[in-house]
């Protein structure tokens, strides 16, 4: 059987557009299509990942153009409705960035910074992507 | 008026940064404005131009190889050339000798080169300069 995995993702945002995702968040969805057991806390400037509504324009290089460019709103609801990966946010780590939590991805959880280790001793692993 | 001369040095590797994201998208409008443009792509950019890049279907996204359409820097590269040569500019990009070698990655999309650090001083025939460096 599967350990359970708590993965805290802080670096977002890092090589999504040529990825075409966050190479984490496809990561835990991979593993947990195969039989993987995790959970995912998005903190610091990750927190951003969870906002609805959001999503850049493809590159676009002289008639070479993007078709399929991310949306992370979109891959953490997939994560939280077809994964069945919790997905947690630092609630703090919100509200110094000024966004409220009625602006995120349905199904978020908060968290409390205080809140963490009770979090992490829910878990056999903590991996800090 | 004189032509303007860009010169931009690149260093992260493809598909680990966003900077490159940013490089391309500054390199785009300068094509599209038929400016002369060098690139020295030191370090992990020395991989950006390498041809033996392949796009992938994507299994966690349910898409097969046509509907993922997965970008390849080589691609942007190429376009990049392209889309200079089409406005009246040109490109000069530089592959890193030495970088390349380490990589393994000594193919190149045509119309770019390999050179060394030698090359670097056509920032003094550059009207500015950008350096995008790795952290």
């Amino acid at each position: 059987m599967a350990k359970k995995s708590l993965n805290i993702v802080e670096s977002p945002y890092r090589a999504v557009i040529e990825e075409q995702d966050d190479t984490i968040l496809w990561l835990l969805a991979a593993m947990q299509g195969a039989g993987g057991e995790h959970t995912m806390v998005l903190r610091g400037n990750a927190v951003n990942y969870a906002i609805a509504g959001q999503g850049a324009p493809g590159l676009t290089v002289g008639e070479w153009k993007q078709t399929q460019a991310p949306r992370m709103d979109r891959d953490v609801a997939d994560l939280i409705e077809n994964r069945k990966i919790p997905v947690y946010v630092v609630e703090e780590d919100l509200a110094e960035r000024g966004i409220a939590s009625d602006e995120l991805v349905s199904g978020i959880k908060l968290v409390s910074r205080r809140g963490l280790p009770r979090l992490f001793a829910e878990y056999e692993i903590v991996s800090h992507w | 008026m004189p032509k303007k001369i860009l010169t931009f040095a690149l260093m992260d590797a493809p598909y680990e940064s966003a900077n490159l994201t940013t490089a391309f998208r500054i390199l785009d409008a300068a094509a599209r404005r038929g400016l002369d443009i060098n690139v020295f792509a030191y370090e992990g950019a020395a991989a950006l131009a390498f041809t033996r890049q392949s796009p992938h279907p994507n299994p966690v996204h349910g898409k097969n190889l046509a509907e993922e359409n997965h970008p390849t820097t080589k691609d942007q590269v190429a376009a990049l050339l392209a889309e200079a040569a089409k406005n009246g500019g040109k490109v000069d990009w530089v592959n890193c000798g030495m970088c390349v070698d380490e990589r393994g990655v000594n193919e190149f999309v045509p119309g770019t080169r390999r050179g060394s650090p030698a090359d670097f001083p056509f920032i003094d025939a550059s009207d500015n300069t950008l350096v995008i460096p790795t952290k």
